[in-house]
């Protein structure tokens, strides 16, 4: 599908109304859907291709010789290049598809891990990861008895760079980070990472999760080894993401999952296993996801991405400004550089009940310690209330937080 | 809104901002742990329980959202100077309310505890409540670690 001529000029409530999500009522109050850091929501366009593979191409992918498999591998094959040129990758054989980040940071973990981590290894982790480019890291590690080291962060949520040198030691095989912070919003420095990191020859790791949909990533421009991505918080699908690796690091490193496409030649002697990308690709993957996903790829450049940026910027800033005048209200997580994230808590109130009173007045936001529970640790609170945004929101949903906010205080008297 | 104000009844929000037998409990000879790992709350319950088989004391700790806090806050209330057996058909009845399987109208000693009957229609706050009461209901079976999460009931008896 060609871009429409017309995406640029195309209002943010003309957007907004591609959502059809967004134009319902949730216990009697109108939809502030404020949670799309834990998944963005699709719109139509999205839908409509989901429709339009279900309804005319579905059929099992690189095996058929009927015209339906050719299709739908067509299809398939073609998200890999839109993938490709979305993240400005060299070749289709860096893009794998996984089932999402959390798939992608384990295949990482248990393939790099298997090759290169032996007794006595270091792997170097940002202390704002999230679970999943923690706990993947915490079993190989301890399957090959090698150990964590963790970059520090200061009370504003950002990454401590002065130590890394040191951090960085001659046993460390690969560092991982996340590039934007789930739980604060924190957009790391990670071409700084990765250029300190690569003047000692240790490949990183980066969890683009939270970054992707929001601005422009070019894995060459950063010089990243691997970057993962789900395709749910692209306003695509669940269920589907993708690995971007570097090919010199793909090749040399063992298969993850067996069976399906990464099977070239099986004997009892024997397998050969596929080349990549189909080499960490096993069994029938999420087809009709990949398609959907290919159509949010297509939706967000149509879109694009520097407007995106801006808009989150400004939805970000009149709710830092809005929340940061109500009494009581704190803000956690303050970098400097910071995506739409903006987590906060209410003295004398936990965040779930934020959460359940913001809830029945229609406002959606995620409370609790999203997946990462050392950032919570390191700041000392046990969750926070968490409103994320994106281009879809308005200053209408901002409004309905912040009154929502005076329905906590007034009904807990704070 | 109105729901909410149902829910955060002032006996909860008072519990909540001064919850009753809070702190460790000296001479305790039943423990257990209760966590929710999916929100994070977290709370040790304490008892001690004589020879007479009488929950004599009570204490907990932890933190977790006004919810939790007020249901282990009361719980501890109703629960001291207690027979095991009557805790236990209380913490069942408990449960029981929370999960819309007890005849509210029926034979129940729930009592002032009926002010948590309002969590039973939020599903993704039950576990909230019921979080300290699986903890005391662990404690008193002598088990040391619950959670909400999974079938705890079955784990922690293995």
């Amino acid at each position: 599908m060609s871009a429409q001529p017309t995406a640029l000029s195309r209002s943010w409530e003309e957007v907004r109304a591609d959502f059809p999500i967004l134009a319902q009522s949730i216990h009697g109050h109108p939809l502030a859907y404020l949670d799309t850091a834990a998944s963005a929501q699709m719109p139509q366009q999205v839908i409509d291709r989901l429709v339009w593979y279900h309804s005319t191409l579905h059929s099992n992918v690189h095996r058929g010789v009927h015209t339906l498999s050719q299709r739908a591998t067509q299809a398939f094959e073609d998200v890999r290049l839109k993938v490709k040129n979305l993240l400005n990758a060299r070749s289709l054989k860096e893009c794998i598809f996984t089932g999402g980040t959390t798939d992608a940071i384990n295949l990482v973990a248990h393939s790099f891990g298997k090759a290169f981590l032996k007794e006595g290894d270091r792997v170097l982790l940002s202390a704002l990861e999230h679970h999943a480019n923690i706990v993947p890291w915490q079993r190989i590690c301890e399957e090959v008895g090698a150990s964590i080291d963790v970059i520090p962060i200061n009370d504003r949520g950002e990454l401590i760079l002065d130590g890394l040198d040191d951090l960085l030691t001659e046993r460390t095989r690969i560092v991982g980070v996340n590039h934007v912070s789930n739980a604060l919003g924190t957009v790391n420095p990670i071409e700084e990472i990765i250029a300190r990191a690569h003047a000692r020859d240790i490949p990183v790791l980066i969890d683009g999760a939270q970054a992707v949909a929001h601005m422009k990533v070019d894995v060459q421009a950063l010089d990243a080894d691997f970057y993962a991505f789900s395709s749910h918080k692209l306003c695509g699908p669940t269920g589907i993401g993708v690995l971007y690796g570097k090919e010199h690091w793909l090749e040399k490193m063992p298969p993850y999952r067996s069976g399906g496409d990464m099977i070239l030649n099986v004997s009892w002697e024997g397998t050969t296993y596929n080349g990549l990308p189909h080499k960490f690709e096993a069994g029938t993957p999420s087809i009709a996801a990949g398609v959907g996903m290919g159509a949010a790829i297509d939706y967000l450049q149509e879109l694009g991405f520097e407007r995106i940026a801006a808009r989150e910027a400004e939805l970000l800033d009149k709710a830092t400004e809005r929340l940061s005048a109500i009494p009581g209200v704190r803000l956690i997580g303050t970098a400097e550089h910071k995506a739409s994230v903006l987590s906060f808590d209410i003295e004398g109130v936990h965040p779930h009940d934020i959460g359940s009173i913001l809830d029945s007045e229609g406002v959606a936001i995620r409370a609790g310690h999203h997946c990462a529970q050392p950032v919570m640790t390191r700041l000392g609170v046990p969750a926070t209330a968490r409103a994320s945004f994106a281009f879809y929101n308005d200053d209408q949903d901002i409004d309905r937080l912040v009154a929502g906010i005076y329905s906590v205080k007034e009904i807990f008297g704070v | 809104m109105s729901d909410m104000r149902a829910l955060y009844q002032e006996v909860i929000l008072d519990h909540n901002r001064n919850p009753r037998n809070f702190g460790p409990l000296e001479g305790a000879n039943r423990v257990a742990q209760g966590t929710n790992p999916l929100c994070g709350d977290n709370y040790t319950i304490y008892a001690r329980v004589n020879d007479d088989n009488i929950v004599e004391a009570v204490g907990f700790e932890g933190s977790g959202c006004a919810i939790s806090k007020a249901a282990a806050s009361m719980m501890t209330t109703r629960i001291k100077g207690k027979k095991v057996e009557s805790a236990e058909q209380l913490i069942e009845e408990f449960r029981a309310m929370l999960t819309g399987e007890l005849d509210m109208q029926g034979d129940h000693s729930l009592g002032h505890l009926t002010v948590f009957e309002g969590v039973a229609q939020l599903p993704q706050r039950v576990k909230c409540a019921v979080l300290p009461w699986h903890a005391m209901n662990a404690a008193l079976e002598g088990d040391e670690v619950t959670s909400t999460e999974g079938d705890s009931d079955i784990w922690s008896k293995e």
